[in-house]
């Protein structure tokens, strides 16, 4: 191998107008001119991709610390799932089939 | 942690399904096994390309030279995606190809024999190709992730060879006497490398690339996937598959046949083929005549 110190480079692509850029893979090049040809070749060649993004992998910021991202408290309030009003709801529309709404509370 | 605690705990995380990255920590004989199979993968998407290369000037027409040429570019692709999965588990490129030409690992099977006839290029796209998707497709969930999303670009592209394949074996099969004739031919010299091209059953509790999950299906899983499929087409349209004992049972559905000749399979990925030595003679050639294109894209920028 010559003189240039060969270099990872992560790349991402977007399949069409208006979606997300999505990780496709990664490549090994010496310098960002051959990283774009090898992108090109190997994730643009089917025309498959709108836009490629080409990044040296060192520059990516990486965060994966669970404490961070995944925190053990309950917090299914954030979530749609977090809501059980579909019960609630029948249980309310019974209680008025019935007649009168009683003073149940929670 | 400790060590072997440690080992314990990513044997636990893999065997429930859960995925590694390449920037993860992995127990090194995990990063050997994986390597070693992607690597074989990677290896047999290169030489796989040669029995098919050597009918791109002989296609029968502008179409099909088009359709093969973009075929053998993609299987070069794969090759290209495949050892940059391998090369990230930490063996240079370099390496991986020195092993190759030198005959130190291997390629698959179906690769060391020769093409006779344009209907051979028909039969490997489509069966061949067909038998190697059946495991392809398993291997997107494979622990390993980066190889996973892999498998699925390549998957998505081999279904189209797929199309190709069976395309040029329905046009033959249409046409005339001859050429019907070609491809029985094509299908009983290629059935017996498709049968080995699985491998032999083996233990499913002694594979470790199993229990890791860098692979879900054992050998005659897959070969058995492949028949269900295969067989009910390869008939419908009047190909005879040339093994007495091939049968189903009607209860499990499962497929008996003759014995594969194992010792063949052995032989042949061992460099024994009849086009073994061919074939890596031919890349050898070929990786010295493109030298000068690597030393002169990695040589050190002149300066200005």
């Amino acid at each position: 191998m010559g003189g240039q110190p060969m270099q990872v480079w992560e790349v991402f692509r977007r399949e069409r107008e208006g979606g997300a850029m999505q990780h496709a893979g990664n490549l090994l090049a010496p310098d960002a001119e051959l990283a774009s040809h090898y992108a090109r070749e190997f994730y643009g060649r089917r025309q498959e991709s709108v836009r490629l993004w080409v990044v040296p992998r060192a520059a990516i910021l990486e965060l994966d610390d669970p404490d961070l991202l995944q925190p053990p408290f309950d917090r299914s309030f954030k979530k749609p799932a977090g809501y059980s009003t579909e019960i609630k709801a029948k249980l309310a529309a019974a209680r008025a089939r019935a007649g009168g709404a009683g003073e149940a509370g929670e | 942690m400790s060590d072997s605690r440690r080992v314990q705990a990513f044997n636990r995380h893999v065997a429930s399904g859960g995925k590694v990255e390449a920037t993860d920590w992995m127990p090194e004989e995990y990063r050997r096994a994986v390597r070693r199979f992607v690597e074989m993968h990677a290896n047999s998407e290169l030489m796989g390309v040669l029995p098919e290369r050597e009918w791109i000037l002989r296609a029968p027409t502008l179409k099909r030279k088009l359709a093969l040429s973009a075929k053998v570019q993609d299987e070069v692709g794969h090759a290209q995606l495949l050892y940059r999965v391998a090369e990230d588990l930490g063996k240079p490129r370099e390496e991986m190809l020195a092993d190759l030409l030198a005959g130190r690992t291997k390629f698959h099977n179906v690769f060391h024999y020769p093409t006779r006839s344009w209907a051979d290029v028909g039969i490997i796209a489509w069966l061949v190709d067909a038998a190697a998707i059946v495991a392809q497709q398993a291997l997107r969930e494979s622990s390993y992730a980066p190889y996973g999303r892999t498998m699925k670009k390549i998957c998505w592209e081999e279904s189209v060879h797929i199309l190709h394949g069976r395309d040029v074996v329905l046009t033959m099969m249409n046409g005339t006497a001859r050429q019907r004739a070609l491809v029985q031919d094509a299908l009983e010299r290629w059935w017996g490398p498709l049968m080995q091209m699985h491998g032999p059953r083996t233990d499913p509790a002694k594979d470790r690339d199993l229990a890791w999950r860098i692979k879900n299906k054992d050998n005659e899983t897959l070969r058995q996937e492949f028949l269900t499929v295969y067989v009910p087409r390869i008939r419908e349209i009047g190909l005879r598959i040339p093994d007495p004992e091939l049968r189903q049972d009607p209860d499990s559905g499962r497929f008996a046949y003759t014995e594969p000749d194992w010792k063949e399979l052995y032989a042949v990925v061992t460099g024994h083929g009849p086009r073994s030595a061919e074939r890596l003679e031919f890349r050898r050639l070929n990786y010295a005549d493109t030298q000068w294109v690597r030393d002169t894209v990695l040589a050190a920028p002149v300066a200005a």
